[in-house]
């Protein structure tokens, strides 16, 4: 089916358009996503609303969530950062096949994740066996969390980031290494101020993950008020008990969702 | 596209005229309800029982939502009652009675022998907002000792996976439970526990579209068949 309308006139600098028809599956699409919003908003029940969710089991869940999430996030940017340099700058061999296992856990089953943490820092695993003998135990931890939490949002990190160099090229770098500066200049001065906009993105980003991380931490860390017990944990526990709060609580982690992501849409809108 | 996407749901549950009862139950008749649903298959030509185990809260919670089930089992008559206030199932008869045990890794790396032992070890019990989590709190006050758990999981299973993969020191399932893990954790019998019984009743649900086949499901699971298999798990009588 062709649309006349289209069509571009001679001479006209209009732009191309979009085909109409293409509305019909690009709102069906929409409609997807946007509507099980709706149904969660309608379904609040606004006059139990405030008890709901200032219940201390609540503020406890949604504390450290954000605790956790802005820790996770913190060690997603210090060892994303370099990692997304030495993926898109550096010419060693095997990093094709090392980006290829970092971005697992953006396809893995979180579920999937949680068991392989546990064979990694468990009381048994891995490197959680030496630890235990240290008297370092990680799991029933919120430092299991941070690792479940850290574990899933840094490819997302370094994805973002990678790609934003890549696109940006090594043009200025090569011009400022000409001119005489360290890669450590280089890298300060002229890369990372380019590619802001990809961190700050890739930032946001692995920030929303870690707040909505769940199979990962219901495996590996355990569900405990105030110590592991996330937002989603709670949500999940709620929901067989008093489905009211967990859809009340459900809102707020859109709530809060929708702040990060509009926080980073008008930062990147300033720029 | 959508269009495309309905009809391979469709053709997905296509192809039969085989009658098909849905069954909801409790995490902890994973073993016996499964061997029970075979030997109803093998009586009722041409009909296929479907089984969904997990917690009995969350179960109760689907059906409330009008998941199609024919048949719920719980694992303790709070649940039950919360369906049969809003007459989502018909009249419950309990069949099943099991109680609490200490689940420990093989070798009790921690030694615990008694309750009081409990407050030494890394210890997971189930949520109190799910039955076997209520029993815990119960079994706690009766024998007037404190859990200071490490996590308070969502099912029964989830508790049994902490112990078993050796992260949880201890924890508190049914006595069924351990039989059924078959070695993967040891159980530590607590006298205690023969004063909080957990009581299991099954019911027809209110919209079954079989309930014929339903209530001869019901009539499996609490006759001498039933009984048979449930005592051989561990479960006492009702």
């Amino acid at each position: 089916m062709r649309v006349r309308a289209t069509h571009a006139r001679p001479g006209s600098t209009a732009p191309a358009g979009v085909p109409r028809w293409l509305f019909v599956p690009a709102g069906l699409a929409a409609a997807l996503v946007v509507v099980p919003l709706v149904a969660l908003v309608v379904r609040v029940d606004w006059a139990a609303f405030p008890r709901l969710v200032t219940s201390e089991a609540s503020l406890d869940a949604l504390l450290l969530s954000l605790r956790t999430s802005a820790t996770s996030t913190a060690l997603c940017l210090a060892g994303g950062v370099p990692l997304a340099v030495v993926l898109a700058r550096s010419r060693a061999r095997g990093l094709g096949a090392l980006r290829a296992l970092l971005l697992l856990p953006l396809v893995l089953p979180p579920v999937v994740g949680g068991i392989a943490l546990l064979y990694t820092f468990g009381r048994r695993g891995l490197l959680g066996e030496h630890l235990d003998v240290l008297g370092v135990q990680v799991g029933f931890t919120t430092t299991a969390v941070v690792l479940a939490q850290t574990f899933v949002a840094l490819p997302f990190l370094v994805v973002s980031l990678e790609g934003a160099l890549r696109t940006a090229g090594d043009r200025y770098e090569t011009v400022a290494a000409t001119l005489g500066a360290r890669p450590g200049t280089v890298l300060r001065r002229v890369t990372l101020p380019l590619v802001l906009p990809g961190l700050v993105s890739g930032t946001v980003l692995s920030f929303a993950r870690a707040l909505g991380e769940f199979g990962a931490t219901i495996t590996f860390a355990g569900s405990l008020q105030g110590v592991t017990r996330t937002l989603p944990v709670e949500i999940y526990l709620q929901r067989e008990t008093d489905p009211d709060a967990a859809v009340a609580l459900s809102l707020v982690l859109v709530v809060v969702a929708v702040a990060v992501i509009g926080v980073a849409g008008h930062r990147a809108a300033v720029r | 596209m959508v269009v495309a996407g309905v009809l391979l749901l469709g053709g997905c549950g296509g192809g039969s005229d085989e009658q098909v009862l849905t069954v909801y139950a409790a995490a902890s008749l994973t073993g016996t309800f499964t061997e029970l649903a075979d030997t109803f298959e093998e009586q009722h030509d041409g009909v296929e029982v479907r089984l969904s185990f997990g917690g009995s809260s969350d179960l109760a919670t689907q059906v409330v939502e009008g998941a199609p089930t024919d048949v719920f089992a719980s694992a303790d008559e709070a649940t039950m009652t919360r369906l049969t206030d809003e007459q989502l199932v018909e009249e419950p008869t309990p069949f099943a009675t099991n109680r609490l045990e200490i689940a420990v890794p093989p070798g009790n790396p921690a030694g615990v022998s008694t309750l009081a032992d409990l407050a030494g070890a890394d210890l997971v019990v189930c949520a109190p907002a799910v039955p076997c989590g209520a029993a815990a709190v119960a079994l706690a006050e009766t024998a007037g000792v404190r859990l200071d758990p490490v996590s308070e999981e969502q099912s029964v299973t989830d508790v049994l996976g902490k112990v078993a993969s050796g992260e949880a020191e201890a924890g508190l399932v049914y006595e069924t439970d351990v039989l059924a893990a078959d070695g993967d954790v040891e159980g530590v019998a607590v006298p205690e526990a023969a004063s909080v019984v957990n009581r299991y009743p099954i019911a027809v649900v209110a919209g079954s579209e079989e309930p014929g086949l339903a209530e001869e499901l019901v009539a499996l699971v609490t006759g001498t068949e039933g009984r048979r298999v449930l005592t051989a798990a561990g479960f006492g009588p009702p």
